[in-house]
């Protein structure tokens, strides 16, 4: 076993040195520098179109799918190594995707095969790009009250109503969508899940700007947008189950925001730079227990994350847990952005100019306040909690 | 290394907790405080405890010990801290033990190791010369003398020292230094001529001693460690002991947080279980999750001494602030959501609190480490 996986190393090493390109080979500048894939993506370079190309090819922008389904067939430890490959060569993602992080494994559990015949494939080749149509207006912390409705017309629906927080709305080819398809029943009961092209007439989006300037949220509306009844996905009015399943997904995801970028450097020293210390110790006392209160939770919140990857690989499944994660990384990254803005003192206020990156830190400080609402809000995973892992009633 | 037990360690916390469920739970301390017990914990079950090789764990194999390693001892501590089951671990186990295997000192690890962990033995380590936590800060002189030392000076808050066969001593042998050098260690017998201990009862119905050296001489052989060398295992064994104290208050906190939840699901005022009241539903939550963060700081913690890791100084003072937070808030939300049955002496849930209290100003109290982590991160 151990002797097939070092060959696969050897194989997989070298074809990334054939194959990916040397401009792929730094750490993204940006979150401009990310390959989204889809149809109407204009490449940054022949290298990030080629490295896509070449990685969709051997399916490796989804390492883990089914081969049948144009993905890489690797298990897990495979998996593992090929990341690992990358990093060595400080590799960046050859795709950004929706489609693989949350669609793909809602279709491969729920989907069945013509579906994943018809959509899988394009997903790991980065042709089409999708997006999400979970939250409304009236449906946010209480998700499953959503309204858009979606009524049967025998070999079609007919969906009206609207979207909101769609990421990337602007620039999705296609929508994983939850609709009601029954208004009598209860709200969990009556809620499926639906795909469909975004050029469908009927159609508009707007993006959303926010506290923090522009952002990738957008609104949806749908007026008279028709459905064929094969883009339905799992059984009808059972969309719930899948919805679940993908915020789960998505809260796992999220999470991870509480980690400092690696490379990147800790509050602590940010503030020694700015704001100097003597014989070690930094000039501000209070900034630093303050600093050093966070740092403590920070290092604890990363071992605990390394416990939980520890405990998977051993077996033990993650479940509601991911809650509690989702919430305490969020809090997490928005201590760091108020730590951070305390720390530069009047610096942190420009808005615009080349000297703050046009008001970067104020603007990411700003969009941290959103870390503890979108998926889910911190309220609501303590609920989530106090149910389903402490037991607590009501 | 992966942050789980493995199959070893499973099975000896899995021991330990029906040994103390089954003979020394929570009654057994109030019993020995209710029968004013002078020492402060049962002999016999020490006895029993050593039998089962809990005063062993860390010892080599060499001089009678299973060498399970400071990870099996947290686990052990960590589940007295559920039961609050008062012994010696902490003070001859840990500390006292580590203390010797530090300083490498041979002849005294033959002479004391095998009659530790045979519980024949007891051990306190004297380092403390203020109310506040200042291990560096050491005015008890030890002068040349003879073949030996002569030592003058007082420590204050040696735990166990009321029953400890034998000190470990830190004193100044070299004068007008930096702070971390120039004292050195010395093991003294509790018979040694002016040497007098004054014994306190703590609000956790532990014991904590003053211990005068009225000019006690001892032999050049009772210097354990290099000459003016002493600090740096010192330190070592104070982090090993802060690491162990963070696996008491781990158990502390998980024990008062699952009888706490236990109150809200049984609980009824205005018609239903208390349970249901989201203003109690989110801080149990929040409490759930700092428990969590403490299990993995205490779990690195330990498995970084076994590996002899460099970064067992920083995740000492991690584990003891964090876990001295956490223990504070799960022993106050305890006792808040009990409401005023958890304010009488009848009721269990007030002992956590008290022995939290204990544990947290030992070694370094939260503030303590939060400025050292700080220190240790460069700012």
């Amino acid at each position: 076993m151990s002797e097939n996986l070092d060959t696969f190393r050897a194989e997989v090493r070298d074809w990334l040195a054939e194959n990916c390109p040397e401009e792929m080979r730094s750490p993204l500048r940006s979150e401009k520098d990310a390959c989204w894939g889809g149809r109407n993506f204009s490449f940054q370079s022949e290298a990030q179109r080629l490295w896509l190309e070449r990685m969709g090819e051997r399916g490796w922008t989804a390492p883990a799918w089914p081969k049948e389904y144009g993905g890489g067939g690797l298990n897990r430890e495979q998996v593992k190594i090929l990341k690992q490959e990358m990093v060595r060569i400080n590799a960046r993602g050859a795709l950004y995707s929706f489609g693989i992080s949350m669609l793909g494994p809602a279709l491969l559990k729920y989907g069945n095969e013509e579906q994943k015949q018809k959509f899988l494939p394009s997903i790991v080749r980065g042709e089409i790009r999708w997006c999400q149509g979970y939250s409304e207006p009236n449906a946010g912390s209480d998700l499953a009250n959503l309204q858009a409705p979606a009524v049967d017309m025998g070999d079609h629906y007919i969906l009206n109503g609207s979207k909101i927080w769609t990421s990337y709305g602007d620039y999705g080819d296609w929508m994983f969508c939850l609709v009601r398809t029954d208004p009598e029943a209860t709200k969990h009961q009556g809620i499926s899940f639906m795909l469909f092209d975004m050029q469908t007439p009927g159609i508009t989006v707007k993006p959303i700007l926010l506290i923090s300037g522009r952002s990738p949220f957008c609104e949806v509306f749908f007026e008279d947008v028709k459905i064929p009844k094969d883009q339905q996905v799992g059984e009808l009015n059972k969309g719930w189950s899948i919805a679940k399943y993908l915020l789960t997904h998505e809260r796992e995801m999220i999470s991870w925001t509480g980690l400092s970028q690696t490379g990147t450097k800790s509050v602590g020293e940010t503030a020694m730079d700015t704001i100097g210390g003597s014989d070690g110790q930094l000039d501000d006392a209070f900034l630093r227990a303050d600093i050093a209160k966070f740092e403590l939770d920070e290092m604890a919140f990363a071992l605990t994350i390394e416990r939980a990857r520890d405990e998977v690989k051993a077996g033990v499944s993650l479940g509601a847990v991911s809650s509690w994660f989702k919430y305490f990384g969020t809090e997490l990254n928005k201590q760091r952005y108020n730590l951070l803005m305390d720390t530069n003192g009047s610096d942190a206020l420009a808005w615009t100019g080349e000297a703050s990156n046009d008001g970067k830190l104020a603007r990411d400080w700003l969009r941290t306040k959103g870390n503890s609402i979108e998926g889910g809000t911190s309220e609501i995973q303590l609920n989530i909690v106090a149910k389903h892992i402490l037991g607590l009633p009501g | 290394m992966a942050l789980v037990l493995n199959e070893e360690q499973t099975m000896l916390r899995d021991a330990a907790k029906d040994f103390l469920n089954g003979r020394a739970p929570l009654s057994h301390l109030r019993q020995l405080r209710d029968d004013g017990v002078t020492e402060g914990f049962s002999q016999e079950l020490w006895t029993e405890m050593a039998e089962m090789g809990w005063a062993a764990i860390i010892i080599p194999e060499e001089y009678g010990g299973l060498a399970y390693g400071y990870t099996g001892l947290g686990l052990v501590l960590e589940e007295t801290g559920r039961t609050l089951t008062p012994s010696p671990l902490l003070s001859t186990a840990l500390l006292g033990t580590s203390a010797l295997i530090l300083s490498e000192n041979e002849n005294m690890c033959a002479e004391w190791l095998p009659q530790i962990a045979s519980g024949e033995k007891l051990l306190a380590v004297a380092f403390e010369e203020s109310a506040q936590h200042r291990p560096e800060t050491v005015n008890c002189s030890a002068e040349p003398k003879g073949d030996g030392y002569l030592l003058k000076g007082s420590k204050l808050a040696v735990i166990d020292g009321h029953v400890a066969d034998a000190f470990i001593v830190s004193a100044r042998t070299r004068t007008g230094e930096n702070l971390n050098e120039g004292v050195s260690l010395f093991l003294i017998a509790n018979d040694a001529p002016g040497l007098r201990i004054e014994t306190s009862e703590l609000l956790d119905n532990h014991r904590s001693c003053q211990v005068h050296l009225d000019g006690v001489l001892v032999d050049r052989t009772q210097l354990i460690g290099p000459l003016h060398g002493g600090c740096p295992i010192l330190q070592k064994v104070l982090d090993r002991g802060r690491i162990g104290m963070a696996a008491e208050m781990l158990g502390i906190a998980q024990e008062t947080f699952e009888r706490t939840m236990q109150y809200l699901k049984e609980r009824k005022q205005f018609g239903v279980p208390i349970g249901v009241f989201q203003a109690l539903q989110h801080r149990a939550a929040i409490l759930f999750g700092e428990i969590e963060l403490c299990k993995s700081a205490v779990l690195k913690a330990l498995q970084a001494i076994d590996a002899d890791s460099e970064e067992v100084p920083i995740l000492a003072s991690l584990a003891k602030a964090k876990c001295g937070q956490t223990a504070s808030l799960a022993t106050a939300e305890g006792i808040q959501m009990h409401g005023g049955i958890g304010m009488t002496d009848e009721f269990d849930i007030g002992f956590f609190m008290k022995r939290w209290r204990t544990l947290n100003q030992q070694l370094g109290d939260t503030r303590y480490h939060l400025d050292r982590f700080a220190t240790l991160k460069g700012y």
